[in-house]
């Protein structure tokens, strides 16, 4: 509201300005915008640079000897003697650190549980999301719509307050610190979020469209999977990329959860943690490697990432 | 790009024409095919407007008997070949929904009501101690520290990023490389939280030497401030100099008529190579008092102490203080080849090197020690996130009418004043959007503090779900302070649950 009235309180005085004051401000103007942009993108190119330091800073570490981190910085990468652009120091350069980690067998099988957990997590939720989806979205039962209310208040609930009770359900069960544990846990907390996506991008699609298979005799589950799934697809994607990153960067969950001889890729680093220094030729590379996945997804799917970021800014 | 569900947008689409009537067995089809419309139908059709209201009438447990009528009917009536009346079926839906409500009840309702009943037992849970496990969260310094932190953090690290992202999203709005940028900020929000940690942890190296950030810090630091010229050099403890606070005095008092001796040594050699020879001063007229001050050392040992020989090199830079009877009188720095004169008045006095001298070099800030380690924590976190409220401030801006900022710089008004008074009010509804995740976001922090906090000040970094994760599982596990941590974490949140689904109703009531 304040905007209207500012805009509109100064757009009174505007009819007469433009002709006496343009040719001036106008000229003021360019150099004031020229000027501000020239700033803006030197500012902008060292911002940039200042976010891409700490990324180039493990890359950096991660190929250096550990006795060379041990002793300079990562930007003895460059021969910082030689004129501005550097050239890389060779001498620094070392593919030990990565050749030692793919040797690990450890390291190597984390990478391969997180991934066992990952695909599962981000599958399932995506398939009893999709199915709850379009319960709420197109079918009626008694209470829906208080159920969904249900849903959306779950969204926010931080998974710290189930850690006590489902460690002790999974003990019960049998399923405590095993891979199938943690795919629980992540679908669980994941489905709030998928069941709220999916049913308001379901709700989106055209009634006429659902009426002509239900008239071509299609039962709800032919519906399903051949209408609802194929039209919700952007909206898949979306939940699929955001689950699948989630699960694959949880660390809190896998600490509790997961097997703690055979953990994920993100607990087994931690672990390393103590003694970071001393184990830097492991936690560098190590980290970078777990990286890959995430950002290789993230660049191929930055517009299904966002839309699901967007999508889970209540989250 | 598809934005299924932009919160705020009323892309939601909201609840469905036909929520108001959850119960009622009339369908799409059935609306649209026929015009017969039954009792339970045309009694809760005006009520559409209020979601709230009709679930409320839908959920009681009376429903059975409705559901089993209204099917009745659906059959009854026999549209079509079941494709209207399967939707009636409410046990299609419960095939449905049935894994998710499974899932949801014994992973994530369940465990709130259990949380709730352990936040009252003792630590094995065997006995029932009532709020006893509350009270010690108000008095137990760990969670109060952790207390004090999260505050800070909710306070601190939404708002950063929320300043940060407003301004990046103005910023990039003209350039034409604008998306790469973009990228590049937001790109840190797909890594995981230890992947960051790790690398702020190299980040933050306290050597200056190794972390960047101190090598940037004492870099600035050493731009504005004084540096000694020749840390850790040092006298003979044969010299003619006394050691007092880092300061060097001579035990004699100089004279004008021969110029003082100060030699010092201490500096590795290959440190002073680069310096001067060191030499005697020249003849000082009109009672001058005049002086050296040298490295009185040579490679190989062949030199006199307390001599200036022939290789030896001049220590530049040091400032060199006459005191009478304690009080400075006058003052000189010496010079390239190590000489320094001192007015006339420096006559008869002692000569005094002060400690400013020969200090140890600036070694940048302790980032992860006991009184920075959270602000510097915050720091990685606004790293991650910062990107995330740009992306959405910058689809907000998107929204911002063209027409309105061009009507207020035509108006006269600078960039500033447009941003301040038409850009920042028109997204205020998307600032709150982020800030609000993000608080929430930010209230649940654990695997940063817990990567990145040394074990020595992991006390000082603690946050509430890393003292509920130590309290729980950690040595000597009270999981009933830990369920008390996790009740508290909740209530904490239930105003956002409560925005959350008020936002959805008056969405769906539109």
């Amino acid at each position: 509201m304040t905007t209207l009235t500012a805009t509109g309180a100064s757009s009174q005085p505007a009819a007469p300005a433009p002709e006496t004051a343009a040719p001036k401000t106008s000229a003021a103007a360019r150099v004031a915008a020229f000027t501000g942009h020239w700033a803006v993108r030197f500012a902008l190119v060292v911002i940039g640079l200042f976010w891409l330091m700490p990324t180039a800073g493990l890359l950096s570490s991660s190929l250096r000897d550990p006795a060379d981190v041990s002793i300079s910085g990562w930007w003895n990468i460059f021969d910082l003697n030689g004129s501005f652009p550097w050239i890389l120091n060779k001498d620094q350069l070392t593919t030990a650190n990565y050749d030692a980690l793919f040797a690990n067998d450890q390291v190597m099988s984390s990478l391969w549980t997180t991934v066992l957990i990952t695909v599962p997590a981000t599958v399932l939720v995506v398939v009893i999301g999709a199915l709850a989806g379009y319960a709420f979205a197109w079918m009626e039962f008694p209470g829906r719509d208080w159920w969904f209310l249900v849903v959306v208040g779950l969204l926010v609930v931080p998974v710290q307050v189930a850690l006590v009770p489902v460690a002790k359900l999974f003990n019960t069960l049998g399923i405590f610190e095993t891979t199938a544990g943690v795919v629980l846990f992540h679908t669980a907390f994941g489905l709030p979020f998928a069941i709220f996506l999916l049913r308001n991008f379901f709700a989106e699609i055209p009634r006429e469209l659902l009426e002509a298979a239900r008239l071509d005799g299609a039962g709800e589950i032919r519906l399903f999977t051949r209408v609802v799934l194929p039209l919700g697809g952007p909206a898949i994607a979306s939940l699929g990329i955001f689950q699948f990153l989630w699960v694959w960067n949880d660390m809190l969950v896998a600490l509790i959860f997961a097997d703690s001889t055979n953990p994920p890729i993100t607990v087994a680093l931690q672990q390393q943690m103590r003694q970071f220094g001393n184990n830097i030729d492991v936690l560098a590379p190590g980290a970078f490697i777990s990286m890959l996945v995430p950002l290789a997804v993230f660049f191929a799917f930055q517009k299904q990432f966002v839309s699901g970021v967007m999508a889970g800014s209540v989250k | 790009m598809p934005t299924p569900s932009q919160p705020g947008s009323g892309a939601t689409g909201g609840i469905p024409d036909d929520a108001g009537a959850p119960d009622a067995p009339v369908t799409g089809a059935a609306a649209s095919t026929s015009s017969s419309t039954t009792e339970g139908a045309t009694a809760t059709a005006p009520t559409t407007a209020s979601t709230a209201t009709a679930a409320a009438e839908a959920t009681p447990s009376g429903t059975p008997a409705e559901q089993t009528s209204a099917e009745r009917t659906g059959a009854g009536t026999a549209l079509g070949k079941g494709a209207t009346a399967l939707r009636r079926r409410p046990w299609i839906a419960a095939l449905f929904l049935l894994p998710a409500l499974v899932v949801l009840g014994a992973l994530v309702v369940y465990p709130i009501a259990f949380s709730l009943f352990r936040s009252f037992m003792n630590a094995d849970g065997s006995s029932f101690v009532g709020l006893d496990n509350f009270t010690e969260l108000f008095t137990d310094d760990n969670t109060l520290i952790a207390f004090r932190n999260n505050l800070v953090w909710v306070i601190v690290a939404p708002a950063v990023c929320t300043a940060l992202g407003l301004i990046f999203a103005v910023l990039t709005e003209k350039v034409r490389w604008g998306t790469a940028f973009k990228l590049l900020v937001f790109m840190p929000m797909a890594i995981s939280m230890l992947a960051s940690g790790i690398i702020f942890r190299l980040v933050y190296e306290q050597d200056p030497e190794r972390g960047v950030a101190n090598a940037m810090w004492t870099t600035v630091h050493d731009t504005f401030a004084e540096t000694s010229p020749w840390p850790g050099a040092r006298p003979r403890t044969d010299a003619p100099l006394s050691i007092s606070h880092g300061a060097y005095t001579t035990e004699q008092t100089v004279d004008a008529s021969s110029p003082a001796h100060l030699p010092l040594v201490g500096i590795p050699p290959k440190e002073a190579s680069e310096a001067a020879p060191a030499k005697k001063p020249a003849g000082a007229e009109g009672g001058k008092v005049t002086g050296t001050v040298w490295l009185d050392f040579v490679k190989g040992g062949r030199s006199e102490h307390g001599v200036i020989d022939q290789q030896e090199k001049a220590l530049a830079g040091i400032k060199v203080e006459a005191v009478k009877d304690g009080r400075k009188v006058a003052e000189a720095t010496t010079g390239e080849d190590g000489t320094f004169t001192l007015p006339a008045a420096a006559d008869g006095a002692k000569l005094r090197m002060p400690a400013s001298n020969f200090a140890a070099p600036y070694n940048g800030v302790d980032w992860l020690g006991p009184t920075l380690v959270t602000p510097a924590i915050i720091g990685s976190y606004v790293w991650m996130w910062a990107g995330f409220a740009m992306v959405l401030i910058a689809a907000g801006l998107a929204g911002v009418p063209r027409e309105l900022l061009e009507q207020a710089r035509v108006d006269g008004c600078n960039e500033w004043k447009v941003f301040r008074k038409v850009t920042v009010p028109l997204l205020a509804p998307v600032l709150g959007v982020v800030t609000v995740t993000l608080m929430i976001n930010v209230l649940k922090i654990f695997d940063l503090v817990y990567v990145i906090a040394p074990g020595a000040s992991q006390r000082e970094a603690n946050v509430l779900a890393l003292q509920l994760y130590l309290k729980s599982f950690g040595g000597s596990p009270d999981q009933g302070a830990g369920s008390a941590i996790a009740v508290v974490l909740l209530l904490l949140v239930v105003p956002v649950m409560i925005l959350n689904i008020r936002r959805l109703r008056r969405e769906s009531r539109r």
